[in-house]
């Protein structure tokens, strides 16, 4: 009913398109928050195309495609607690979380 | 190819561009928290049970939560007088298009050589559980450290000054 070769190409594309999207709201957004919002997007874009690839390609080791994605979620939730305690930090430091108005190294 | 693929698909990209398009920056913690759930529902579609309800409760119920708490301490729900977008948004949104460009013409070229593997790999939870605490169980526990780690050193960053000096 489509004009996709397999359903994993469909499946790449949107994660593509995922992709694109979180890198544009993380190179584009000023609010410190908003870039790990862009951030985390990339990251689950990247845990589609590893499922995709385990759901479809050719498995020996059954376990092993899951077995990436699992622990990539794990870091990627211990990224995000890291980065959003350096967003309040930063916070209380500057009173804001405008990236265009973080130009200086020294507090 | 289902229509439910389709459905699901145009979801998730709806609340990642809403996410990424919405001036208050509450609705684009609720927006992202919907990419998300789309995420899951594919990981679901895609017979990743265990991954799908991971993300559930990973990302819904962890990460979009602490998003939460960090706008509301760092007040930034109020929409800055200068506009969302940063000055140089237009070489962001130039390098996102000419990056989904390139992913998307590699998809279509090697579409004809990408593997399709009728039957899904059959893996139970239980399968899950034994490996990683038999093969997997190193890069279990370190993932236990790097959380440890990543919640301790969270919560020192994000401690008052005055009592860190103390």
């Amino acid at each position: 009913m489509t004009g996709f070769a397999s359903p994993l190409e469909a499946y790449l594309l949107v994660a593509a398109l995922l992709f694109a999207i979180g890198l544009a709201g993380a190179l584009t957004r000023r609010n410190a928050i908003l870039v790990l919002i862009g951030i985390e997007l990339m990251l689950n874009a990247a845990n589609l195309n590893f499922i995709a690839f385990w759901r479809y390609g050719p498995h020996p080791e059954a376990l092993t495609g899951m077995m990436f994605a699992i622990f990539s979620i794990a870091v990627a939730a211990a990224e995000a607690a890291v980065g959003l305690g350096l967003v309040i930090s930063i916070y209380r430091h500057a009173k804001t979380t405008d990236l265009d108005q973080m130009n200086r190294m020294k507090g | 190819m289902s229509v439910i693929f389709f459905l699901v698909a145009a979801l998730t990209v709806a609340g990642g561009l809403a996410a990424v398009l919405f001036k208050n920056t509450v609705h684009c913690a609720l927006a992202v928290t919907v990419a998300f759930a789309g995420l899951a529902l594919l990981f679901l579609s895609l017979d990743a049970q265990f991954a799908g309800f991971a993300q559930v409760l990973v990302y819904i119920g962890a990460v979009a939560i602490l998003v939460v708490f960090a706008i509301l301490l760092t007040r930034g729900s109020e929409t800055p007088q200068s506009g969302v977008f940063s000055k140089s948004w237009f070489t962001g949104l130039v390098i996102a298009a000419g990056i989904f460009a390139v992913l998307g013409w590699a998809v279509m070229q090697s579409a004809h050589a990408l593997p399709q593997q009728a039957a899904a790999p059959a893996v139970t939870v239980h399968d899950i559980g034994v490996a990683l605490v038999g093969r997997y169980v190193l890069p279990l526990e370190i993932v236990a450290l790097l959380l440890t780690a990543a919640t301790i050193g969270a919560v020192i960053v994000a401690l008052h000054e005055k009592e860190r000096t103390q």
